[in-house]
């Protein structure tokens, strides 16, 4: 049996608490909603980016401890990181959380903090928690005009 | 407490799965509000079936045929004693009780509904009782309004008379909802909805396996059940239509053994049920509901329904001393399950703590969307009961939501 302390580090639980970057972005260039139907998260993704670079980036919502820190997470990681950089944290973490390791094996050491989040691939179905903020994004970057589905 | 001499334990036995051990810990399942589990008796029926008689129904001039079209209609006549329905002819297998729905939306409704018709539902609907209306609604040009619920969760009916106009066409009802436990007065309803000439559809997901439902008695035109929430099989259900609706209704589905005669020019179709019966069915899992509606009768439907009133109070009790409880629904009178919330720990996470004791119970919007905005959550934790739970299961739940409050708050 996996421990729920390897699922809900304590990293976990402040950030769930107290998520950073909580609020909507006045300045935002970007914006995506996520919705994961299975367990009823959503979240809306505020980036601003400016040559390349994402400048701000904040979301609202409500979910899971563990969708709600893998957001708040997130934010603080990809706050200052140029956007091609984000997009390849986002296949390093989805390696992580899925335990891909073609995708993960580059990235073990780079992960910092997100690597909280690792103990989640022993939860399957906690994975979509995971990476519903990190689909988002991706959406957001991209202009999606459909809202993001974990589905 | 007085309680009723049903004792438990002398059914779980009879479900093989209650005897599972999860992380070491036996199972303690509160979720047969989503599927119910199963007795031997009916997964014995599934296996013999197979074993023995396995052929298809209502064409092979065979022994074997014979045998299995016997125990497939010996099935439909079990469960038309089993509702009250008076006919087998008006008993439809279907997959589920979404099949069932989505057939009355599209055969009686797209039949029927004209530009400017009204659909009345309740905001309690589970999605099954929802989308296949809008469907129809969008393409014929109805309109639907949702009947309000009460700050107890009980439907205003006050509004619901208010709602019925000479346009209503259609009133789909739950008789009890799988998120508020409410159990709906389906007969006022009809009686109400007939007045003003509109048929009722009633979804009978979570009544028919818990309660004696009569559909004569509460005269509804159409109501759909589930085999799986009746310690039945997937893969089967029923729709119970009144005759002269079904009569004139266009088929559902086209194929094999609906039909009277098909030449190039067109089709004429069989008679009832099987207009509404193409293709081979689910032959087992339906003579399995069969053995699934004996087993529940065997027991009394009134025996279980009284203990799990029992259950369900004194869960209500209990679940109501946690710290920062919401709980939703009327506090009498309901269905034996109980949704409920804390503001500090999200469902999911709660079940996840949960799971880590064994306990199943089912976390999220329970396929109600329309319900959760309305009660002003993303999601609600639901603990829900069969006969085969006990009290002590219950004193589980509640000892480890106390733990996870302390984890998570």
């Amino acid at each position: 049996m996996s421990d729920l302390r390897e699922l809900y580090q304590e990293v976990i639980l402040d950030h769930s608490r107290n998520p950073r970057n909580f609020g909507r972005l006045e300045n935002a260039n970007h914006e995506a909603d996520g919705n994961n139907p299975l367990c009823g998260d959503q979240i809306t993704l505020f980036v601003r980016t400016e040559d390349g670079m994402v400048i701000d980036i904040s979301f609202e919502g409500s979910g899971c401890a563990i969708s709600t820190a893998s957001a708040s997470l997130m934010t603080e990681a990809l706050k200052g990181k140029s956007i091609e950089d984000a997009q390849e944290l986002f296949e390093q973490f989805h390696g992580m959380v899925t335990g891909d390791p073609m995708r993960e094996s580059q990235s073990a050491q780079s992960m910092g903090k997100l690597s909280v989040l690792a103990g989640v691939r022993e939860f399957p179905v906690r994975v979509k928690c995971a990476s519903l903020a990190w689909h988002t994004f991706k959406a957001a970057i991209e202009e999606a005009v459909e809202p993001v589905s974990t589905e | 407490m007085n309680r009723t001499a049903f004792d438990p334990h002398d059914v779980r036995g009879d479900f093989p799965i209650l005897s599972r051990r999860i992380h070491g810990t036996p199972l303690v399942y509160l979720d047969s509000a989503a599927t119910s589990q199963k007795p031997k008796r009916v997964l014995d029926t599934l296996a013999t079936f197979y074993e023995t008689s396995n052929a298809n129904v209502h064409r092979a001039i065979h022994h074997l045929g014979e045998e299995a079209t016997a125990a497939y209609e010996g099935a439909r006549e079990i469960l038309c004693r089993f509702i009250g329905a008076g006919d087998p002819t008006c008993c439809i297998f279907v997959k589920n009780t979404t099949e069932g729905l989505n057939l009355v939306a599209n055969s009686w409704g797209r039949s029927h509904l004209q530009p400017g018709d009204e659909i009345v539902l309740t905001e309690m609907e589970h999605h099954s009782n929802i989308v296949p209306w809008q469907l129809v609604a969008q393409e014929r040009g109805a309109k639907i309004r949702y009947v309000p619920i009460t700050s107890d969760g009980l439907l205003d009916m006050e509004a619901f008379a208010g709602l019925l106009t000479n346009r209503t066409r259609i009133v789909g009802v739950a008789h009890a909802s799988n998120v508020l436990g409410t159990i709906n007065p389906v007969a006022e309803i009809a009686r109400i909805a007939h007045d003003a000439g509109a048929i009722v559809v009633a979804d009978g997901a979570q009544s028919v396996p818990h309660m004696p439902v009569d559909v004569t008695t509460l005269d509804v035109d159409f109501m759909a059940f589930s085999s799986h929430k009746m310690c039945g099989p997937t893969g089967a259900g029923m729709l119970y239509g009144r005759k002269e609706l079904l009569e004139e209704m266009p088929p559902f589905l086209g194929g094999g053994d609906m039909i009277e005669r098909v030449s190039k020019e067109g089709t004429t179709f069989a008679k009832l049920p099987y207009k509404f019966e193409a293709g081979t069915p689910d032959i087992a899992e339906v003579v399995a509901m069969g053995a699934a509606a004996e087993y529940l009768s065997d027991l009394g439907l009134d025996v279980i329904h009284t203990y799990e009133t029992e259950l369900v109070d004194y869960a209500l009790e209990q679940i109501s001393t946690l710290e920062g409880v919401r709980i939703f629904g009327p506090r009498e009178g309901r269905a034996s399950l109980v949704s409920f919330s804390f503001e500090k720990i999200h469902p999911h996470d709660l079940s996840e703590f949960l799971n880590q004791d064994s306990i199943a119970v089912r976390a999220g919007h329970h396929c109600t969307h329309i319900l959760h905005d309305v009660l002003g959550v993303p999601a609600t934790t639901r603990a829900s009961f069969a006969f085969y739970n006990t009290f002590e299961e219950i004193d589980l739940l509640v000892r480890s939501c106390r733990k996870a409050i302390d984890f998570f708050s």
